[in-house]
């Protein structure tokens, strides 16, 4: 891994994490300090009341890493796409 | 390698599952699921489902060839709708094909756990006075229904 000092990441929302982030999608400038899926979760948290209150439980949202589900210790290094979901209800 | 679609539109079930079987030979069993849009207690205008394009199809075709490969499937259908859809409308089919019943049932059964738990859809109810229900929670019933199926690495 190069020492970048910033990473580009598209992020999507879905569902009602969409609905109280208030955008169904961005792209993120993050700093080299977020390692991990829960890093990432903590600073989308700062960003705003809408991102606290959709993160407000950690483990009431769902991550997927360039659309396969991932865990909170999961690395986000070069990961090109992360997404933010409730529990699934399909089916 | 299964056939995977999401679509807004409906399916006609009973095409579906008899081309797993047509011109073929080997199978001797074919077993299909529909899930509908089920109203409870007339309050129910419609579900409008949400979905990850992309990520939806992925997640449900490596379901697929998990399934294939542990019961040895002919063949394997998967439908799933977004977009509104109305109490009494279909919103999902899953249709395997496999040599005798015993793998096909369990085949489409795990499926079916997969999806309610993994397939990356959200459930939105609207009533029929207008009030948006909000999302449909997750069950713990589901997990522990999918959790069936899980082998150990």
């Amino acid at each position: 891994m190069s020492a970048a000092t910033e990473m580009g990441m598209k992020a999507l929302y879905f569902a009602w994490v969409r609905e109280r982030v208030g955008r169904a999608e961005e792209e993120l400038d993050l700093p080299p300090t977020v390692a991990t899926v829960g890093d990432l979760i903590a600073w989308l948290s700062e960003r705003g009341e809408g991102y606290a209150r959709a993160f407000n439980k950690p483990a009431a949202v769902r991550v997927a890493l360039d659309r396969v589900h991932s865990r909170s210790d999961a690395s986000i290094a070069g990961a090109k796409e992360v997404a933010f979901f409730p529990p699934m209800t399909g089916g | 390698m299964a056939n995977v679609r999401i679509q807004e539109g409906d399916f006609d079930p009973g095409a579906e599952a008899e081309a797993l079987a047509s011109g073929r030979t080997d199978v001797g069993a074919v077993v299909s699921f529909i899930g509908y849009c089920r109203d409870e207690g007339g309050r129910l205008a419609a579900l409008e489902l949400e979905h990850y394009p992309g990520m939806a199809e992925e997640e449900i075709a490596r379901a697929a060839s998990e399934a294939e490969a542990r019961w040895q499937l002919i063949g394997a259908t998967i439908i799933h709708r977004y977009g509104r859809i109305a109490p009494g409308e279909r919103i999902v089919l899953v249709a395997v094909a496999a040599e005798h019943r015993g793998p096909a049932f369990a085949a489409a059964e795990m499926l079916m756990d997969y999806l309610k738990t993994r397939a990356p859809f959200w459930k939105r109810a609207t009533r029929i006075d207008g009030a948006v229900e909000g999302w449909v929670e997750a069950k713990r019933e589901d997990d522990r229904s999918a959790a069936r199926w899980r082998v150990a690495d």
